[in-house]
């Protein structure tokens, strides 16, 4: 077997050291009616070439995003991922290590994660970054519950144009806690009273921007009454390209920013794994959940760093820890560097002003088509459209003609009958001119 | 002149009049090393005996400070949140962490003098 | 020695910041120009610049080639942290995970076009509930903690589904700090148990300690002293006959997969980390993945998503309604670590049932390999056979003025990574070590070795090279006490 070094004979002079008669010998603790015998009933092991030709045909029985003109988001976004940053972080040393607890051999590490709470901390507008949580979903229930330790108050209210997977986590997760979840209707046409419903109760608002069904809004209004109430402002970004166009929450008062950061160096990986972004204001430092990376000098004075804040972490702090985080996302916030750092400032801003135009220029094309109704007005590089037809019923059959278009609402909101025709729309670089021609000339079919 | 006594928990009150200025022992400091942190309780709060009313915390460490007495917190050392290396180096002076108005002077009696106190950290080790 | 002048000595080159090579104008990707359109942003353009750094490729690729050099992996070096199972990673993995049609997938595709992802997941489900004998599993927790959190909210609600209130979680001293920070955000009360002088949780104190208001026991095995606890029936019995659910945190799972079935040992709940268990690689910390095999009593609870399987293929059932269970909810976005599952399966798939068996005992003999040859140096804790895990505390330093820190940043400067320190909080001066079987008996051996002859310099009065170690690293000892009291965790330009 070619990952196990031991021969017969190393195992034959290893048990001689020790002492004991057999492996078997060495399992001695386990009580004998728990002990097996035989190996479990599993296929036994196999060569690299079996292995993978059972994975190609597994793989052969999906239609890969590229091999189609492809319109999905609804969180997870597909974009166009250098070479470089594969090749990167492919390399043994980021890969194959632990959490960084030896700093003087994990200064690698330590430095690009300081590099990305820098990064995080620059896009979204806000003072300081940790480094990462597991995705934007887990990241909103850390933030609510952050929320509350700051305001020493036990009411979340939840958009309704926030993620339903970013709503149902929030609530899942705090069930349990004292902490009431509050989650408004889902809001396609951008309605909702958020301003009204705040009070002195409220620990947290929790809104995106750009929202679930596309609408971009100035929130400035929002975080003002927020804050009149000594409330806090929470704002999730599914989509972190739009940070490189669009005015960053740190503009418009947000007191904490969550982030799904997949879409900048990771692929789509059928949704997993994620990279939570999070980011707040100095002053709440010590109510963060998650890692922190700081700067330091070593015993000759040289620049450094470290993990540090620890105590607010469940190794220490164990039941009163801040969050039960014990991991980040280290290679996915590595991947998320990587891509940001080849971007730069003008690759970034023109990367999303890419995405904006080709989005832009999807929606006028399928907004013309018969019966069909744009609903946001202003919108990022995805639109949520009104269809004549059950939109779930329509992206089957656009699927059947090979073109992936789009997230029938309904997937996530099965019993509101009124969402029903509501499709989700998103445009990116990697969109052409063709597969926007063929998305509306098949649409139209389907339509009729 | 102030009467000083000592907790279990390696807190101290030195105690004139009816306040009483608490801080952490010079045991207890040397025991969690350099510290880099303070949470300090609002002036105005009101703690019962043994009741947690400040953190300490070092880098591996976090330890709450629970008030050897009850009664209401009058004053904090702001000095010692703005430099925790103060407690490290003047636990039982210039590092006390907060002053109080005394609740019940009876609960004083449960406490332990320094030669006490002594007693009691030399048994741990 | 002459320092150099640029800093760097040989191949330890100093690298600044990305933001120290801001090369204004620079880029690392050359994208098409945007067409010319009248944007729909309704008066939310972004006001000034970002301030993040022009930098062309070779830029980036050499930066993040140096930082790499900074780093050890399990690819350069024996990594015998304890509790982390440090095994190799194989490439075959990654290789696969990358195929487009698996990384090239969006997980709200129709259904139909996403069956083979679909069944891998459920043929990873199905791996693991067959090496650990339980009827059910939850996918989604995306680590180990997160694994935690998903088995005691099943509890939670199984618990109050029964009608009762329980609160109160029994955790061993020895634990992890996940185990009680997950039982905290559960909102339940954690009562620590105290452990016998062999290691292993005291079943008498364990009794006393059971009543109407535990919801659970939770208990790593083997723990995390490196033994199994040879009790462990008696104890399932105990916290079942007080009408509690048994807990059973799987970090340390790699010592018995294919020797022990947990289903046999009375767990109602376990979460596994596939990256550690089951070769995924732990990428400088994350992302790893905590599925969570459940019993049928606290399977109705499961988290969504799941995937079942019928006539019409594969499909996830994404609501509670769907379900016809009582969910938990959902408490991960989409439908869980799909790129970890790859990689795991991939694993498994390459053991198959005689090589994960083999694994296991082989990550058993190596750790005792360890406790035999290191117990006339070094202070044994406990007396073995261990697991996949052997622990020694500090006696071996007493009077030395060599402390366990000192001791693990020596073995820094002889080329491995230290084992884990000062965990579990059971013993002084904690040594936890964890050699996997994926290390040779050649690398165990020069380890011994060193060890042994570093504990003999210890005792031979040499401590002061301890405290200078390491000196042959990027960095040496970095002072966490400053980094504590006036942290910067961020780059800020230069004030001008």
């Amino acid at each position: 077997m070619r990952y196990l070094p031991l021969t017969g004979a190393d195992r034959q002079a290893m048990l001689a050291a020790i002492g004991a008669s057999s492996a078997d010998d060495l399992f001695r603790d386990v009580p004998v009616a728990a002990r097996r015998d035989a190996p479990v009933d599993l296929p036994f092991h196999a060569g690299e070439m079996e292995v993978e030709a059972r994975f190609a045909a597994l793989a052969a029985r999906n239609m890969a995003a590229g091999s189609v003109p492809f319109f999905l988001g609804a969180g997870a976004y597909r974009h166009h991922v250098p070479a470089t940053v594969d090749a990167l972080i492919q390399r043994g040393e980021f890969l194959t290590s632990y959490t960084p607890y030896q700093p003087e051999v994990s200064q690698g590490t330590l430095q690009y994660l300081f590099e990305f709470q820098t990064q995080v901390a620059l896009i979204t507008g806000m003072e300081v970054a940790n480094a990462s949580l597991y995705d934007a979903a887990t990241a909103c229930a850390e933030a609510a519950a952050m929320a509350a330790r700051v305001t020493r108050r036990k009411k979340v209210l939840l958009s309704g144009d926030l993620h339903p997977h970013y709503r149902s986590v929030a609530a899942s997760t705090l069930q349990f806690t004292d902490i009431a979840v509050e989650a408004l209707d889902p809001d396609p046409l951008g309605l909702e009273d958020l301003l009204g419903r705040v009070d002195s109760q409220t620990a947290c608002v929790i809104v995106q921007n750009p929202g679930f069904f596309g609408r971009l809004k100035d929130l400035t209004a929002l975080a003002e009454e927020c804050h009149a109430v000594g409330a806090l402002l929470v704002v999730a970004v599914a989509e972190p390209v739009s940070l490189g166009l669009v005015a960053p929450p740190g503009a418009m008062g947000a007191d904490i920013v969550v982030a799904e950061g997949q879409a900048l160096g990771n692929a789509l990986n059928f949704g997993g794994p994620g990279l939570g972004l999070f980011a707040t204001r100095e002053k709440y430092l010590r109510q963060m959940p998650g890692r922190l990376v700081g700067q330091t000098v070593d015993a000759d004075g040289r620049r450094g760093w470290v993990l540090t804040l620890s105590t607010r972490e469940q190794h220490i702090r164990r039941e009163k820890a801040t969050s039960n985080i014990c991991t980040n996302s280290g290679l996915c916030a590595l991947a998320f560097s990587i891509h940001l750092s080849l971007l730069g400032e003008e690759g970034f801003t023109g990367l999303a002003r890419l995405n904006h135009a080709r989005a832009v220029t999807l929606a006028d094309k399928l907004a013309r088509l018969p019966g069909v109704k744009l609903l946001p007005q202003s919108f990022f590089n995805e639109f949520a459209l009104l269809l004549p037809k059950d939109a779930a019923q329509v992206v089957d059959a656009l699927a059947a003609k090979h073109i992936l278009g789009g997230v029938p609402v309904s997937r996530f909101y099965p019993s509101y009958p009124e969402l029903a025709e509501v499709l989700l729309v998103t445009a990116t670089e990697t969109t052409s001119e063709a597969d926007m021609d063929a998305f509306a000339a098949a649409l139209r079919e389907v339509l009729q | 002149m102030s009467i000083v006594y000592f907790t279990k928990d390696h807190e101290w009150i030195a105690v004139s009049g009816d306040e009483g200025v608490v801080g952490i022992t010079d045991h207890a400091q040397h025991a969690l090393g350099d510290l880099v942190f303070v949470e300090l309780p609002e002036p105005g709060r009101t703690v019962a005996q043994g009741g947690e009313i400040a953190v300490v915390e070092s880098v591996k460490a976090a330890s709450d400070v629970y008030s050897p007495v009850s009664g209401e917190v009058v004053a904090v050392n702001q000095a010692a949140a703005d430099q925790p290396g103060l407690i490290n180096e003047q636990p039982e002076s210039g590092g006390w962490l907060y002053r109080l108005r005394l609740g019940n002077a009876a609960e004083l009696a449960g406490l332990m003098d320094r030669a006490a106190y002594d007693a009691f950290v030399q048994g741990l080790e | 020695m002459i320092p150099t002048l640029s800093g760097n000595q040989g191949l330890q080159i100093e690298e600044p910041l990305i933001f120290e090579q801001d090369s204004p104008g620079a880029c690392g990707v050359d994208l098409p120009d945007a067409p010319a359109i009248d944007d729909r942003l309704g008066g939310l353009a972004r006001q000034g610049p970002i301030g993040l750094p022009g930098l062309a490729e070779p830029t980036v690729v050499r930066h993040y080639t140096r930082l790499s050099q900074k780093n050890v992996g399990i690819d350069s070096v024996f990594y015998p942290l304890g509790s982390c199972t440090m095994k190799h990673n194989p490439r075959l993995n990654e290789k696969l995970a990358r195929l487009p049609g698996l990384a090239d997938i969006h997980p709200f595709q129709p259904q139909g076009t996403v069956q083979g992802a679909l069944e891998l997941m459920d043929t990873c489900a199905h791996w693991l509930k067959t090496l650990t004998g339980m009827p059910a599993i939850a996918m989604s927790p995306a680590a180990g903690a997160h694994g935690e959190f998903c088995g005691l909210m099943t509890i939670r609600a199984a618990v109050a589904a029964r009608g009762e209130t329980r609160t109160r979680i029994l955790v061993p001293e020895s634990a992890h700090g996940t185990n009680p920070a997950s039982a905290a955000a559960c909102g339940f009360t954690v009562d620590p148990i105290p452990a016998t002088a062999r290691g292993r949780v005291d079943l008498a104190a364990l009794k006393a300690k059971l009543g109407p208001d535990v919801a659970a026991l939770m208990l790593t095995n083997p723990n995390t002293c490196g033994l199994f606890e040879d009790e462990i029936l008696e104890i399932a019995e105990a916290i079942h006959g007080a009408g509690g659910y048994f807990y059973c945190d799987g970090a340390n799972y790699n010592a018995i997969v294919g020797r022990v079935r947990v289903a046999d040992l009375g767990v109602d709940v376990m979460h596994i980390n596939l990256h550690k268990t089951f070769s995924t690689p732990h990428g400088g910390g994350g992302p790893g993945a905590g599925p969570t095999v459940l019993s049928a009593a606290l399977a109705p609870f499961a988290p969504l998503p799941a995937v079942v399987h019928d006539d019409q293929g594969f499909r996830l059932i994404e609501h509670a309604a769907q379900s016809g269970a009582m969910p938990v909810g959902r408490i991960k976005g989409y439908h869980g670590q799909f790129g970890v599952f790859v990689r795991a399966l991939a694993y498994m798939m390459s053991m198959g049932a005689d090589g994960l068996r083999q694994a296991s005992s082989d990550a058993v003999l190596n750790a005792n390999y360890l406790l035999a040859e290191l117990s006339s140096d070094l202070s044994a804790s406990f007396e073995g056979p261990c697991m996949h895990e052997a622990l020694f505390d500090d006696r071996f330093l007493k009077d030395s003025g060599v402390s366990t820190l000192d001791f693990a940043k020596a073995l820094i400067d002889e080329g491995f990574h230290p084992m884990t320190m000062y965990f579990p909080l059971v013993v002084h001066g904690a040594l936890l070590m964890e050699p996997t079987e994926t290390e040779s008996k050649d690398t165990l051996d020069r380890f011994i070795a060193t060890v042994r002859g570093l504990a003999r310099r210890a005792q031979d009065g040499g401590a002061e090279s301890f405290k200078a170690a390491p000196v042959f690293t990027p960095r040496r000892r970095l002072d966490e006490t400053t980094a504590a009291r006036t942290p910067v965790l961020r780059w800020k330009p230069p004030a001008s």
